[in-house]
């Protein structure tokens, strides 16, 4: 028997996989086709302090080897999510879970983790710093290792839970700003997010989604997220939850030599709803061809 | 409730220039109203492709579907004996309701294939049911013998007067005087808001919108009605004219 065990900030996890907010809502969904307490966690729906819509459609378009999506952040607000999805979903899963918090403004951040800092089966904060700064002309947070680290100091005063911040692939020098996290506080680190992108529909001569970019995501990023996993691994000392791209155990694996203690599984959620359990039961066998014993054993092992 | 399983093609034909009609064998215990659809994995491709299912029975579903793009093109060069990966059983179709004892089955082009399953449940409910299918011109015109062959008093209307009545399907129900208590409908935006403005009766609309998942997860196919937000794949895409905001 293979051990695929990982802790992240004293949070043990059965297995290393995640599925990855925004492609899993709030379980709910996916509790019909299998049972999802085989999972190691999951990260919910990126959640405001208010309620919104989000962007208008069309919000998805296909491309090679992955999607563009521009849903921006519909949700509920923290308090239904509080009121009603929490405890609903335990329900149907009985592990920590993920709390993925979005915000417009320092403070926006700070009271989503202060309330969500109350509800016990939250194991872990995973602040979305990828939204814009509506007070500082609208760059989003995760581009300035300043910006980034005020946010992570503020939520890390409101709360006990680990804090982990989830950084946007969309600027120069992530590392610097994985640094800047780090230094403020954080637990640990979530990356990347999706990456900006674009299409065009040729026939109506304009962009396929409303919003004109969205963020692309999907088998296609994989390694660049692998790249930037093993950069700010090799920078920094907490843990790194690799996220982008990926589709099957051997990228889990893959992920985990870069630089990853867990990983997260997005867009392959939304293609196959059964692909993060494939993933879980395809891991130990995969462990075993390559001659892993414990999972835990390979986290960074790439030189 | 919604499966994942593969099903083997039985027969995939050309109906018009550009729509195609497949039967697929498998497992149809999952698809339980007409007007839910199946989300079809295509080698190659990254997202499923939603499409509406026609008709079904116990070991068979029929779909009808349109080329507009590389996925359905796909689609349409496969053939009897090939297997597809299908998503089925999803979204929320039409469904029957006692308001409803003469009906109006109302289909714009491609919108018109989740009418006839549809058609079939009312006439064996005991109803009386009338369709109009609208198109463009006289070429895209496609299952109008079939509706009649189930006992549907059917009418058609083409954009450009080559076939049927002259104008919107609008036209055809008031030229025909056709009688109803209640409609149904699947078509362009356009059409469903046209025929939601013009008959005063009550009736459901089923929507089309790009998807992601197609179970309600991703959140790519939200819109507002007066009922709160809905997602079309899943809450949809039958939703009631009265909750619709247009």
């Amino acid at each position: 028997m293979v051990d695929t065990s990982v802790v992240l900030s004293g949070v043990k996890l059965d297995n290393p996989v995640i599925p990855a907010s925004g492609t899993f809502g709030y379980g709910n969904e996916f509790k019909d086709f299998y049972d999802i307490n085989i999972l190691g966690s999951f990260s919910f729906k990126g959640t405001t302090r208010d309620a919104r819509f989000g962007n208008p459609t069309p919000r998805i378009a296909e491309c090679t080897a992955g999607m563009i999506n521009a849903v921006g952040l519909q949700n509920p607000g923290i308090d239904a999510v509080i009121a009603e999805e929490l405890p609903r979903l335990k329900t149907f899963f009985h592990k920590p879970v993920i709390a993925n918090i979005s915000g417009f403004s320092v403070e926006e951040y700070a009271y989503c983790c202060e309330r969500i800092d109350k509800e016990e089966q939250v194991g872990i904060i995973e602040v979305n710093v990828s939204c814009p700064n509506v007070r500082h002309g609208g760059m989003s947070f995760g581009t300035c290792p300043e910006a980034a680290a005020e946010v992570t100091r503020a939520v890390k005063a409101v709360t006990t839970k680990p804090v982990y911040i989830k950084l946007s692939p969309n600027v120069t020098d992530i590392v610097s700003i994985a640094r800047a996290c780090e230094e403020a506080g954080a637990d640990g680190l979530c990356l990347i997010n999706t990456m900006l992108g674009m299409r065009v529909d040729m026939k109506r001569r304009c962009p396929v989604i409303a919003n004109t970019m969205g963020g692309f995501s999907g088998a296609a990023i994989f390694p660049v997220a692998v790249r930037m996993v093993y950069q700010v691994a090799k920078a920094c000392s907490i843990p790194v939850i690799g996220c982008g791209g990926v589709q099957s155990a051997k990228d889990v694996i893959e992920m985990m030599m870069a630089g990853a203690t867990a990983v997260e599984v997005g867009a392959a959620n939304l293609v196959n709803p059964y692909a993060s359990k494939i993933i879980v039961e395809e891991l130990p066998v995969e462990m075993e061809k390559l001659g892993i014993d414990r999972l835990s054993d390979i986290i960074g092992v790439v030189e | 409730m919604y499966k994942n399983d593969i099903y083997k093609i039985a027969s995939n034909e050309r109906l018009t220039d550009s729509v195609w009609r497949m039967v697929l064998e498998g497992d149809t215990r999952w698809i339980v109203r007409p007007g839910q659809f199946v989300n079809i994995a295509l080698e190659g491709k990254y997202l499923r492709r939603p499409i509406s299912v026609s008709d079904y029975d116990q070991k068979s579903i029929t779909l009808i579907y349109k080329v507009v793009g590389e996925g359905t093109e796909q689609m349409s060069r496969m053939h009897e004996g090939q297997t597809l990966d299908l998503l089925t059983g999803l979204g929320n179709g039409f469904w029957l309701t006692d308001k409803c004892r003469k009906a109006l089955l109302v289909g714009g082009g491609v919108g018109v294939p989740p009418l006839y399953n549809l058609a079939r449940t009312l006439l064996a409910s005991g109803r009386e049911v009338s369709v109009v299918l609208g198109f463009n011109t006289r070429d895209e015109v496609f299952y109008e013998e079939e509706f009649r062959r189930l006992g549907c008093r059917v009418e058609v209307s083409t954009v450009d007067g080559s076939y049927g009545v002259k104008g919107f399907v609008t036209t055809a129900i008031k030229e025909k005087a056709l009688d109803f208590d209640y409609f149904y409908s699947c078509g362009p935006l356009p059409m469903l808001k046209a025929l939601s403005d013009a008959v005063e009766q009550d009736g459901q609309l089923s929507f089309e919108e790009r998807m992601g998942c197609g179970f309600g997860a991703c959140m790519g196919c939200s819109c507002k009605t007066k009922y709160g937000n809905k997602r079309i794949c899943k809450d949809g895409p039958v939703l009631e004219k009265g909750e619709v905001i247009w």
